[in-house]
């Protein structure tokens, strides 16, 4: 077996928590049974680890199978990566029957005929997922098997979800490659980006449960019961207001939970307007600034505001189209014309 | 109790009833002036008005200064106070403290800092506003409403 195969198996078992390490090797289906009873996974990982790269040395394991491995953890841990949603187009032809083995065949002869040292790997998920990884080599070198880029893509829709590596350079000949095998002739990215790829899922699939606005003006009854023990010594003043501003919130993000997203970022590219006296920017360039909102749960703590007393309800519509526009990174420019008022760019 | 922070005024306002007295109370916890005017008839003789600011919060800073248009002049003869909270998170300061204490000056209402998301500073600031309380309301002969705010305002100068 090659060394340099060992050392990545190595370090891919690194990686793994101990704990999960034997259902991950036994996922993979690539040492049997009998081999992984012989492998203490109660010692030290380094130890796991070692056992393990002897018992792949057994059954010859090459660079393929290797990437197999490293596609199934990253699998289990998406999260950990940031994801791009890119999306794909036709020009209004009918839907063909997708065949994966020719998707599969053109992908790799797209990919191997621009660039002969690649690993390319495939696995099919349950929900109709087509994971792909590539590691990224150059005509004179081995390919980088440490910084691989990896793609979803169900197959009846046009979204594909890319984790780039950080050597961009290859993503546009990896586009080429996804839309020569599945037929599209465009493909273009997406303004979202998050680190949960299920939520990402949800909102171009909405799949998130959709606002409908309500109708009768009247707040909801039986939502708000008083409790028994309430102490009548305490009044609050405002309870019709804090009605309001739940259903608002209702209306707006809906009632089940939100996306999770970590940033929402907007480059401003207005003009700064001060008062007359203060007379800065005198050559009237825009102002360059960028606003960036983060959290671990973005849409959830942005729902949550007005019920803290935090902000007003509603909130900006730039917070809110959100989920509906699929975008969290906006350019909001200089409205041109009759209403000098900024908007946000399409 | 006028504040943007619902669930704080809530523990407070507990933490207030908690304490013993000889008089009876009653706390009506608002997220800002005016009152609902549905609600005049109901409502007894008001004694104290603490505006609680929240240091993390420039909302509710801007929430309290609304506010205050609404109150009527006589309040501000020592029946107002100013209770800024979240004293404690010092990195999560969102308001300079000189603004609040210009705004107590502006007001002539004395300005008190505590961090009400600990137990025991929220039980003694529980206690410190129900001695003001009785004061306000006329219970300790000799004191009044006003010349114990004067003796709040320029204890907190020294």
């Amino acid at each position: 077996m090659d060394e340099t195969v060992a050392e990545y198996i190595r370090r891919t078992v690194l990686k793994i928590p101990r704990d999960e390490i034997k259902m991950m090797l036994q996922k993979w289906d690539f040492l049997s049974e009998a081999q992984l009873q012989t492998v203490n996974f109660h010692q030290i990982k380094d130890n796991i680890s070692q056992e393990v790269v002897q018992l792949c040395e057994e059954n010859s394991a090459d660079i393929k199978q290797a990437a197999v491995l490293d596609i199934i953890y990253n699998h289990i841990y998406q999260n950990k990566r940031m994801w791009s949603v890119y999306q794909m187009k036709k020009t209004g032809e009918e839907l063909e029957y997708f065949d994966l083995t020719d998707f599969k065949k053109k992908f790799k002869r797209r990919l191997r005929s621009a660039l002969k040292n690649v690993t390319i790997t495939f696995r099919e998920y349950e929900d109709n997922a087509i994971w792909i990884r590539v590691a990224w080599g150059t005509p004179y070198r081995q390919p980088n098997q440490y910084k691989p880029s990896y793609v979803v893509y169900h197959s009846q829709t046009p979204y594909v979800f890319i984790s780039a590596s950080v050597l961009k350079s290859n993503l546009p000949l990896l586009c080429q490659a996804l839309i020569v095998a599945s037929n599209y002739h465009e493909i273009r990215e997406m303004e979202l980006r998050s680190h949960s790829l299920n939520s990402l899922k949800d909102i171009v699939f909405k799949r998130y449960s959709q606002n409908f606005p309500t109708y009768c003006p009247k707040p909801l009854q039986g939502k708000t019961v008083e409790p028994e023990s309430v102490d009548l010594r305490i009044i609050h003043e405002n309870k019709s207001e804090k009605e309001r501003i739940q259903r608002v919130n209702q209306e707006v993000f809906g009632n089940g939970p939100q996306p999770i997203l970590q940033f929402a970022q907007y480059k401003l590219e207005t003009m700064f307007k001060s008062s007359p006296e203060m007379d800065v920017l005198d050559k009237k360039e825009p102002f360059r600034c960028l606003v960036k909102f983060s959290s671990p749960h973005l849409l959830e703590s942005l729902k949550s505001l007005a019920p803290a007393g935090m902000a007003d309800a509603p909130l900006s519509p730039l917070l809110t189209c959100i989920t509906q526009k699929a975008r969290n990174y906006f350019r909001i420019r200089e409205k041109k014309g009759l209403f000098p008022d900024s908007f946000v760019s399409p | 109790l006028v504040g943007s922070d619902e669930e704080l005024q809530q523990k407070l306002a507990e933490a207030i009833l908690q304490e013993k007295r000889d008089f009876k109370i009653s706390i009506h916890i608002a997220t800002s002036l005016p009152l609902p005017s549905e609600r005049d008839h109901l409502r007894p003789r008001i004694d104290l008005i603490v505006f609680m600011i929240d240091i993390k919060s420039k909302y509710s800073l801007k929430n309290v200064e609304a506010s205050l248009a609404h109150v009527d002049a006589t309040f501000f003869l020592g029946k107002v106070y100013f209770l800024v909270t979240g004293v404690g998170r010092v990195n999560c300061c969102s308001i300079e403290t000189n603004a609040v204490c210009k705004l107590g000056e502006a007001y002539c209402s004395p300005v008190l800092f505590c961090e009400l998301e600990l137990e025991g500073v929220r039980v003694a600031t529980a206690q410190r506003l129900l001695r003001m309380l009785q004061i306000c309301a006329g219970l300790v002969p000799g004191f009044s409403a006003l010349s114990f705010s004067l003796l709040m305002r320029n204890s907190a100068d020294d």
